[in-house]
């Protein structure tokens, strides 16, 4: 039997832009296909063009478009409305702003059934509570009168999935469904897809996430610059990858096995490629002319030198050649345990230095920097944070992990001195912190710094990055002829060419303007920074890149963290000790491995088990 | 989810930008030498070339004094722009210290401040220029002052607004963060970044004030005959139409004219300036 | 989170209370504003009752004076005020010897009957223009968007004045004078509209793009719904939102149009009556209708808000 949908040859073009570039794969009934990509990959474009909704000024091209027998290359738009929705259902990520936040759930529900079935004015209601109850939503009856704004996020992706359901489709294509959920409401969706995908549907996922993919997807195809250079069975493709890209992918991917590696490889520039090279070829250091100059080989592996075997934990590509870090074993190498902390400087089969570990900067560092005693916060009647003790040690990283909601970002700005707790107190190296008036703080504050998830809005839009630099070096002190100097040393610090200097964060790159964020705060010398969701709005190559920086620039500087971050990958990979928050509440604190390994509290029981890894099921 | 590509508009000034650039160059010049483009007098009287239609030697027309129009229009440019600047500079100035000192000045001092102002701000711009001219007396300057003061309720919650935004922005908190203290604070971030959009503002409601001094002077209040202005020679104009249309015609031809470029300069200036902070 | 509609029911009614007392507090403010810009204005009220060349005797000035409470302090003349405006009482006309409430109430209607006209005329001219042109390109789009750039450059008096020389004069299809028939109030109106339609069609076509711009608009298609349905059903109800922000806009260029209009037009009318108060300095009728504009702008913004409580769920709650 023919699959569902054969696509061949898929091109998408924006004016000056090539979206996709001769995408081929396929689809059958009740399997799920997964599209990985970080941002401009081009895999989105691609999931739109198969309901031809990639925009007006695409101009999408394809050798076979076959759904079902129906040749989408041919359709108008009559022809389409009668697929989308009817066949092929679209659902994006956060219903907040998917479901028009301006008509009740019920009645966005009703628009998609009346456009594909006949169902009778009368049936229309019980249909709708039929479908709510179908993708999960508990009293049905009462949220189909309700506002998107007034469903929790879970329950607004629900039925945003149960309006693309309405008409039946034998498609889904879900577009970064679980995205801008919590893990634990993450997990629960994913769960919804599952089962829909074991009723008969067919799922095509987009997904920035390897670990989400690797959850619902029977085969995983990658895409990189418009390419889908990587294709095949889920397992297969996350066990061994074999294009350099996916293996950076995967590799990036912050988690237990890799702490104390790198996660990005060395940054490699070559010069670009031409128009049918390979688009990786800048970033690859296996990259020939060969690979500049002509197209990259067919489906399903898009590469003149791929490779094999394992991926290598903290791999290091210098010009020497390839090195094995420390990690050295496969992702999800069955019962792979984690060193103890500090164990990579002397693992045997370590050889490189310039691997970067926890242990480096650790000796004999031990007294206690920053004391948070039992704090309490109220917004507008509301205790936001509940008696929240934390400490951390000089030289020590402690991880803040919580869901949205749970009172992180408020402990961030008590340590920071921009909000004043009601009760408890903060002190820094032994004196009093939250207890001192805003003049006698001031001259204190260079001591912690901060960095935060959108650096963008934490630079005043006037001035370049040498301005914005050189005004975080006069608080610090430096003499006005030494500034200069000191801004171009920053910026060799965070691995930024000088010419950045003149030119303003909003013309950046995210990364970029995380390195110059990160950079502005080393200014003043600071002993504790405060991280608060640093890496979270990045893909997962610049996110992989930022936290070697940060995980560098503590060795080097011996610098404290507090480090907030809903990822668990991420707060594992880079923290020493882990506090984990729900509802205001530290509910247990804790060496990062043991409590990461073993949790005690039943949150963190939960919280952890919802989290998507990227091991193998049966590990 | 990420966005589809979108082209930026072009950097290049678009051809209306720049004709709008021109038109205001030979504005300014018009009001600065008006001899550069009209040897006439504005003012002479000659019955002998009373009531002509627009033709050679006369491209305007003449009125029923035998003035010639297009030397008035060229002449009415001065006083024009230059009440309409003056009350435009003098309400932005006054509502940006008005709404600064609303913002920075503490909560009871903003709610009473922008309590008048709301106030001030629900009535109508044109009769509460009346009530100042009322009050004031008519006369060019008094115009001036009281379209100021007609606008400034506007400007002052604008201001107010942006120094709020700028207050509770990151890079405000950055900055407490760094040390800095509140007068730095607001005089290296607050003012400068509250001053932007509104002086943007200002340039399309310079526009504004231009209808609202030609409307003024219409009504009566501002220049008087025989000055050339924009607004007087309409007025001057609305007996007459029957008979010549064209001193209906060209004065506020030159009015919207005037307002068109201006519109068109400031709005482009202020896509520049939100790419710009936008990124 | 379920709502509860008890609670629902107490904000609701403590969002009228708030928006009464807000009204009240305009008014008041209208009021306290009007009556100080009166003691402010330079030269003896008495004069200009008298007109400028009055040769009365000192007896007759105090008399007057004296009936008009002018010779009592400043303070007290303001809670008199106060108390004679709580009872609908703003005064006498120095110049018409008739009451103001009397005057107002003669030259309302014509005005009511402008402003209506011109908003309906806006409306549903802005809505059209806003509608054709949104998320779209080409000819047309550029017509109209350069078409309402002028519209909103236009001086309303000059607008008036072309209107009238080319149907009125030119082509004698409407009357020149605008009192009378439906037929007078065309011009006037479309004098009025005009530069509302072009604000108003901007507002209204942001508002559109923005809301066909969100996923939501990607999500009903991809759901079978056409362009045009996406438009109607989706997109309108977004666009109409901001529009309550324009609410005190819209009462200020009403009234303040509403001046120009009818004295480009000859018609009467609150517009007509404050030009004849302001250069007549009749202190007491010029008050009374910036009483009336900050009624008007508080009822208008009333309807505004509740417009938009039916069109904006998250408001309501």
């Amino acid at each position: 039997m023919s699959p569902l949908l054969t696509v061949e040859g898929l091109t998408v073009a924006f004016p000056g832009v090539q979206a996709v570039r001769g995408a081929s794969f396929t689809l059958d009934r009740g399997e799920c296909l997964a599209i990985v990509g970080e941002s401009g990959s081009g895999k989105s474009v691609t999931a739109r063009s198969l309901v031809g909704l990639a925009g007006d000024r695409a101009s999408v091209k394809a050798t076979t478009l076959d759904f079902d027998g129906t040749d989408l290359t041919g359709l108008d738009e009559r022809g389409w409305r009668r697929i989308r929705g009817g066949r092929i259902g679209l659902v994006l990520q956060d219903a907040l702003v998917s479901l028009d936040p301006l008509r009740t759930v019920g009645a966005e529900i009703t628009e998609a059934l009346r456009v594909h079935r006949d169902v009778p004015r009368a049936a229309v209601h019980d249909e709708v509570v039929e479908l709510l109850t179908r993708v999960g939503v508990p009293e049905p009856e009462v949220r189909a009168g309700q506002y998107p704004h007034q469903l929790s996020g879970g329950l607004r992706q629900r039925a945003l999935i149960a309006s693309a359901l309405a008409g039946r489709p034998e498609l889904l294509i879900a577009d970064e469904p679980t995205t801008a959920l919590d893990v634990t409401v993450q997990a629960r969706i994913l769960e919804l897809l599952d089962r829909l995908k074991a009723e008969g549907t067919a799922l095509l996922l987009i997904s920035h996430d390897l670990a989400v993919v690797s959850r619902l997807a029977d085969r995983v195809a990658v895409m990189y610059g418009g390419l889908l250079v990587e294709e095949g069975p889920t397992r297969e493709v996350l066990d061994g990858p074999r294009h350099p890209y996916t293996r950076a992918l995967a590799a990036a991917v912050p988690s237990a096995a890799a702490r104390g590696t790198r996660l990005a490889p060395v940054r490699h520039s070559g010069p670009p490629a031409g128009p049918d090279g390979c688009p990786f070829a800048e970033r690859c250091a296996h990259a020939d002319d060969v690979c500049r100059d002509t197209p990259p080989p067919p489906a399903p592996l898009r590469c003149h030198h791929p490779e094999s075997g394992p991926v290598a934990r903290a791999v290091f590509i210098g010009p020497e050649g390839v090195f094995i870090g420390p990690g050295g074993r496969a992702l999800d190498e069955p019962g792979a345990v984690p060193p103890a902390r500090g164990a990579y400087g002397t693992t045997p089969g370590a050889p490189d230095p310039r691997a970067v570990g926890h242990g480096v900067s650790l000796s004999g560092i031990g007294d206690t920097l920053l004391t948070v005693t039992d704090v309490t916060k109220r917004y507008g009647g509301r205790e936001v944070v509940r008696g929240v003790s934390l400490r951390v040690d000089r030289g020590e990283a402690l991880g803040i992990v919580g869901e949205s909601g749970s009172g992180k970002t408020t402990v961030a700005r008590i340590v920071l001195g921009l909000a004043k707790p009601d009760s408890g107190s903060v002190t820094f190296a032994g004196e009093p912190w939250s207890a001192l008036p805003e003049r006698r703080r001031r001259p204190l504050r260079r001591r912690i710094q901060t960095i935060v998830q959108d650096p963008l809005g934490s630079f005043d839009p006037r001035h370049d990055t040498g301005t914005l630099l050189g005004e975080a070096l006069a608080f610090a002190g430096v003499p006005r002829r030494e500034r200069r100097a000191r801004a171009l040393e920053l910026l060799e610090r965070v691995e930024l060419p000088a010419s950045v200097a003149g030119r303003r964060p909003a013309e950046l790159s995210g990364g970029q303007r995380q390195r110059i964020a990160i950079a502005r705060a080393l200014a003043p010398e600071p002993e504790l920074l405060v991280c608060d969701e640093p890496v979270s709005a990045l893909d997962a190559s610049v996110q992989a890149q930022i936290l070697d920086l940060l995980t560098e620039l503590r060795s080097a500087l011996a610098l404290s963290l507090l480090f907030i971050s809903h990822d668990l990958g991420v707060i594992h990979h880079i923290s020493d000790r882990v506090a984990v928050m729900k509802d205001g509440e530290v509910v247990e604190t804790g060496e990062a491995t043991s409590l990461l390994a073993a949790p005690s509290h039943p949150y963190s029981r939960e919280l952890f088990a919802a989290i998507p890894a990227l091991t193998r099921a049966d590990a | 989810m990420k966005r589809l590509p979108v082209l930026r508009p072009r950097a290049l000034p678009r051809p209306s930008v720049a004709l709008a650039w021109t038109v205001l160059v030979l504005l300014v010049l018009a009001a600065a030498f008006p001899g550069l483009f009209t040897g006439k007098s504005p003012i002479e009287i000659d019955a002998a070339t009373a009531l002509r239609g627009p033709g050679p030697g006369h491209w305007f027309g003449t009125d029923q004094l035998g003035r010639d129009q297009f030397a008035r229009v060229v002449h009415g440019a001065r006083p024009s722009l230059l009440v309409g600047l003056g009350s435009i500079a003098f309400a932005v100035v006054a509502g940006a210290l008005y709404g600064l000192a609303s913002a920075l000045l503490g909560r009871t001092a903003d709610r009473v401040l922008m309590g008048i102002n709301d106030i001030v701000l629900a009535l109508p711009q044109l009769l509460l220029a009346l009530l100042a001219l009322a009050i004031l007396g008519s006369g060019q300057l008094n115009v001036m002052v009281a379209i100021a003061l007609a606008f400034l309720p506007g400007y002052a919650r604008l201001v107010r607004a942006e120094a709020l935004v700028v207050r509770n922005s990151g890079y405000v908190e950055t900055a407490v963060t760094l040390g800095q203290g509140p007068f730095t604070r607001a005089f290296r971030h607050v003012l400068p970044n509250a001053l932007g959009p509104l002086l943007v503002l200002a340039s399309t409601g310079f526009g504004m004030s231009l209808i609202s001094v030609s409307a003024l002077s219409f009504l009566g209040f501002g220049a008087r005959p025989p000055t050339p202005e924009w607004g007087v020679m309409l007025s001057e104009g609305r007996g007459l139409l029957q008979t010549a249309w064209w001193l209906g015609v060209f004065p506020g031809a030159a009015i919207t004219l005037t307002v068109v470029a201006v519109t068109v300069a400031g709005r482009a200036a202020q896509a520049r300036f939100t790419r710009r902070t936008a990124g | 989170m379920k709502i509860n509609t008890r609670p629902a029911r107490h904000r609701a009614l403590r969002a009228v209370a708030a928006r009464a007392a807000g009204a009240v507090a305009v008014l008041w403010g209208a009021a306290t504003l009007a009556f100080f810009a009166l003691a402010l204005i330079p030269g003896d009220p008495v004069t200009i009752m008298l007109g400028p060349f009055t040769t009365a005797p000192q007896s007759i000035r105090d008399q007057i004076a004296a009936d008009n409470g002018l010779d009592k302090p400043l303070f007290e003349r303001y809670l008199a005020y106060l108390g004679r405006l709580a009872q609908g009482d703003m005064g006498e006309s120095y110049q018409l010897q008739k009451s103001v409430a009397a005057v107002i109430g003669e030259a309302l209607g014509p005005t009511v009957e402008l402003a209506l006209a011109a908003v309906v005329i806006a409306i549903v001219l802005a809505i059209v223009s806003a509608v054709l042109t949104a998320g779209r390109e080409g000819r047309l789009r550029g017509f109209v968007t350069s078409w309402e750039l002028v519209a909103v450059s236009l001086p309303p008096h000059w607008l008036g004045i072309l209107l009238l020389t080319a149907f009125s004069f030119q082509l004698p299809i409407f009357p020149v004078v605008g009192v009378g028939g439906p037929s007078a109030l065309v011009l006037p109106a479309l004098t009025l509209a005009l530069p509302i339609i072009g604000v108003l069609a901007q507002v209204l076509r942001e508002g559109l793009e923005a809301a066909l711009a969100q996923p939501f608009a990607v999500t009903a298609r991809a759901r079978g719904l056409s362009r045009r349905q996406v438009r109607v059903r989706h997109a309108l109800r977004h666009a109409a939102v901001p529009l309550a922000t324009l609410s005190g806009w819209l009462a200020g260029t009403l009234l303040g149009g509403a001046v120009i209009v009818e004295a480009v037009f000859g018609r009467p009318g609150l517009g007509a009556l404050a030009l004849q108060s302001a250069t007549n300095k009749d202190m007491p009728v010029l008050i009374g209708i910036v009483l009336v504009s900050a009624l008007t702008f508080v009822v208008i913004s009333a309807l505004i808000d509740a417009f938009q409580l039916l069109v904006d769920p998250r408001v309501r709650t």
